[in-house]
């Protein structure tokens, strides 16, 4: 395959803003994304976004998509598998839609949902046990559910769920929410659907062919049809590393102002860097920072 | 296109989906308009289905204009992609997954 300018790796708001700015400096750009619109299209309602007032996170995803596929940026929806120094370049393997040689790359990887761990999870994901809220709340229409987290995530995913289940718990491993938003935290003890159990665990999920109970360290059991697992998410920056981009402990991607890794011509941007703040706004600014980053190299004949 | 594909409802999901895949596959793609992942999904199966050149029938169902489809088949997570032949689901999948790997996942089922 015809070498790129730019690969970038990842198709949320970092990849995706780095693509429209690649697109702008008419560099010759692929977007490899295994979650096109990346987790924002799993988020409710944006309102800290200029320009929205409040809009649905889905919403937010496929405008960002249809803008990049407009100017011409093909994205690939498959799996980056390795990343390999190639000459000056870089080649990026992906698992089924072949290699994409490139002069730079920009990781935009993010981050991924955490899961609980358990047995059984896995078997009854899709079954009850739910990763995204706004795609299943109103599935459980006048059903039980619980949410397992007490961050800002989990909180409006609770909020979102009752608004179609008859009952929602919410479990919680700390004795309060100290983690969220207090106005968040305000709604949820105010709404009557929701039941908050803090200090509370899910040891064991249960169900045949759905889910049916969970098992809480306390000893508790509860009875529900559905399980929205919202315990925040995790970096994972295997491919950056194997071509040496330096991670911190916690294995987010370290960079510099200009979004430069220590690898020259690896930028990374958005929620797998060592950012203060985790939000659309700051991945797009990162985004658009790492694009200007590789064009100027390229400009430089670097 | 069309023929490889269709929106079904409550009133033609026996004709469309359980008594077609007495023929050939049946693979309904339950999806609604709030969910990124089903809106990534959809126009991949559209894509595939024209691909496969009609070893297989894409039948998509909304799962807000069909509850009971929905409380039928148990929808508790969506996209959930079912497979039917001889009226029967015989494979599925919940998420949305990657172009490739929902082609390889129809090239193994649909034998």
């Amino acid at each position: 395959m015809e070498q790129f300018d730019l690969v970038i790796i990842g198709g949320g708001p970092a990849g995706l803003t780095a693509a429209i700015y690649a697109a702008r400096y008419w560099l010759r750009t692929a977007v490899i994304a295994e979650q096109p619109g990346g987790l924002v299209g799993e988020a409710g309602k944006i309102g800290n976004f200029p320009t929205h007032k409040e809009i649905n996170g889905p919403q937010f995803a496929m405008s960002m998509i249809e803008q990049v596929r407009a100017l011409g940026i093909e994205i690939t929806n498959d799996k980056a598998g390795s990343i390999e120094k190639s000459g000056k370049g870089f080649v990026v393997r992906t698992e089924n839609s072949g290699e994409f040689p490139a002069k730079k790359i920009v990781l935009a990887i993010g981050t991924k949902r955490r899961k609980l761990g358990l047995p059984n999870e896995q078997r009854l994901a899709g079954k009850g046990v739910c990763y995204c809220a706004t795609c299943d709340a109103p599935l459980y229409k006048g059903k039980v559910a619980g949410v397992v987290g007490g961050g800002n995530a989990a909180l409006n995913a609770a909020l979102l769920v009752a608004e179609y289940a008859k009952k929602v718990f919410v479990f919680y491993r700390s004795p309060e929410f100290g983690r969220a938003d207090p106005l968040l935290a305000k709604l949820v003890m105010e709404n009557k659907k929701i039941e908050v159990l803090f200090n509370s665990n899910v040891k064991q999920i249960a169900g045949e062919d759905s889910l049916q109970k969970v098992f809480l360290d306390n000893g508790k059991e509860v009875e529900l049809q559905g399980l929205f697992v919202e315990i925040g998410y995790e970096p994972d920056a295997g491919i950056a590393k194997a071509i040496g981009v330096e991670t911190t402990p916690e294995g987010y991607i370290k960079v510099d102002r200009h979004q430069h890794t220590n690898v020259k011509g690896v930028f990374a941007a958005g929620d797998i860097t060592e950012s203060g703040l985790r939000q659309v706004i700051i991945a797009a600014a990162q985004g658009a920072l790492a694009a200007n980053g590789a064009f100027e190299e390229i400009k430089k004949g670097e | 296109m069309a023929e490889f594909e269709s929106d079904v409802t409550e009133a033609d999901f026996e004709e469309t989906v359980v008594k077609q895949s007495a023929n050939l596959p049946v693979v309904a793609d339950f999806w609604a308009a709030w969910c990124t992942p089903c809106q990534i999904l959809k126009p991949a199966m559209e894509k595939l289905a024209k691909e496969f050149k009609g070893k297989f029938v894409l039948a998509k169902i909304n799962v807000e204009e069909n509850p009971g489809l929905s409380e039928r088949f148990k929808i508790s997570g969506i996209p959930s992609v079912k497979m039917f032949k001889g009226g029967k689901v015989v494979a599925e999948f919940t998420g949305a997954m990657p172009e490739p790997a929902v082609r390889q996942w129809l090239e193994k089922n649909i034998k």
